[in-house]
């Protein structure tokens, strides 16, 4: 069996049992519905909108994202998978890679629901270039789930994940925040600026590249049981 | 020698210090210029530049000890060898210091230059950011429990990549270039001395700092290996 497929089933594993047990999937679309309710009324004027809309819309898959991650690794704790799917016959970096891709699926999911509720409850204009929106979307929800896969994994064992996750990822995931961030308030601006979008979008890319690549390096050295 | 290294190396920067403020303070001259019609400059920061040779020394040293840290942490994790992770845990320790001192001076510098304390100018942000990752590997040594050092060494390697990111993030700013058009390359006659000594002070007080940083740190993890023994043997209870 080729990396890729190996990585695949563990992926679809996952999904497998997210789509029986909708655990994350439920509780990760109502928290998001209730950030953007916070957001209605911490930002109760429309004319700002437009200037604040892709903050809450990046800040809501951070925070969904950073939950979903502890959430999906803790289920591997809890009956001692992990260890498991660490000694079975197939390479580390498949784990890695069908691990991530789970968890970006599930990231972007969240935020797919996202995106219809800030543009219905806020009226803001996400949906004027969804392509674009959609795209650097999944790049930040595979980034997150790159860079969260590797140290949520690495802190499966450590008594205060829960405030340590966050801790590790936000200051190494705001290049990405910030690109997804720019990426957005193009297009969402009065006149959309897509040259900047295509830059942010494109950084962003490059950015997933690189630590993708750097993550696959790492996830060996880093989870040793 | 190693034994004198250290206080010889405190001495010597304490003497290249005291140096750099009697240059700072009565040969350097004041910072101010004229515009092209011979009238003075409205950015010109007089007495204000003079916190200019401690920000950027400090810089300096923060950028070095993000990648001696970065660096170390990717040889430790290739050669297991925990002597690496003392280097990479000391270097952080050390570099949080200058940090500091760098947000601080940068601050100062701020309220003269654009009279405001804080204005997220892009390349006080990304000092900012670097210091948050290296506070976040402090974190991470202390609460991790037994695998912190695998965990801090990845956050350091990945602190480490992303410095470009953040360089190419922040863009171009009203902060004074770096490079060879930058402040720095250009300094006036009188100024260039007292900043190179006082670069080459706080490189010293850097390196005396972060050796006798990893040692304590090495020497932490050692009684916790002695300890670990004695109680495995059951010598110690």
């Amino acid at each position: 069996m080729s990396l890729l497929r190996q990585a695949g089933r563990i992926a679809w594993k996952d999904l497998r049992i997210e789509l029986r047990s909708k655990e994350i999937l439920a509780t990760m679309v109502f928290f998001a519905t209730l950030l953007v309710l916070i957001f209605s009324f911490t930002f109760p004027h429309q004319n700002v909108v437009r200037e604040a809309v892709p903050g809450m819309l990046w800040v809501t898959i951070a925070f969904t994202g950073t939950i979903a991650l502890g959430r999906a690794f803790d289920r591997e704790r809890e009956n001692d998978t992990m260890r498991a799917l660490l000694l079975s016959p197939v390479p580390r970096l498949a784990v890695f890679l069908g691990k991530a891709a789970a968890m970006s699926v599930l990231v972007l999911a969240v935020a797919l629901v996202a995106i219809p509720l800030l543009a219905l409850w806020l009226n803001a204009p996400l949906f004027e270039h969804i392509g674009k929106l959609v795209l650097v979307v999944t790049l930040g929800a595979v980034g997150i789930s790159t860079v969260g896969s590797v140290f949520a994994a690495t802190l499966l064992k450590v008594r205060s994940r829960d405030v340590l996750l966050p801790v590790i990822l936000y200051p190494l995931l705001v290049p990405l925040f910030v690109a997804g961030t720019e990426t957005t308030a193009a297009l969402v601006a009065k006149i959309p600026d897509l040259d900047r979008a295509t830059y942010w979008t494109s950084f962003l890319g490059i950015y997933d590249a690189v630590f993708l690549v750097l993550s696959l390096w790492i996830f060996e050295s880093l989870v040793i049981e | 020698m190693t034994k004198y290294l250290v206080p010889v190396l405190c001495v010597v920067a304490a003497v290249c210090f005291l140096a750099s403020l009697h240059l700072v303070f009565t040969v350097a001259p004041l910072e101010f210029s004229y515009t092209a019609d011979g009238r003075l400059n409205g950015s010109s920061l007089f007495f204000g530049q003079k916190i200019f040779y401690w920000h950027v020394a400090n810089a300096f040293w923060l950028f070095g000890a993000v990648f001696a840290a970065g660096i170390s942490s990717i040889v430790f994790l290739v050669t297991r060898n925990a002597r690496w992770d003392d280097i990479a845990s000391g270097s952080v320790d050390v570099a949080i210091l200058f940090g500091a001192m760098v947000l601080a001076t940068g601050s100062v510098w701020a309220k003269v230059a654009w009279d405001t304390w804080w204005n997220w100018e892009p390349r006080l942000t990304m000092s900012l950011l670097l210091w948050l990752v290296l506070v976040g590997y402090a974190l991470v040594r202390k609460f991790a429990g037994p695998s912190a050092d695998r965990i801090a060494a990845g956050m350091a390697i990945f602190g480490m990549v992303g410095v470009p990111f953040i360089y190419v993030m922040v863009g171009e700013d009203s902060h004074p270039k770096a490079g060879s058009e930058g402040v720095v390359a250009t300094l006036g006659a009188g100024m260039r001395g007292a900043f190179w000594l006082s670069v080459l002070a706080f490189l010293l007080w850097f390196i005396a700092l972060t050796i006798t940083r990893v040692q304590s740190t090495r020497a932490e993890r050692e009684v916790r290996e002695l300890r670990e023994r004695g109680l495995d043997l059951g010598v110690l209870k």
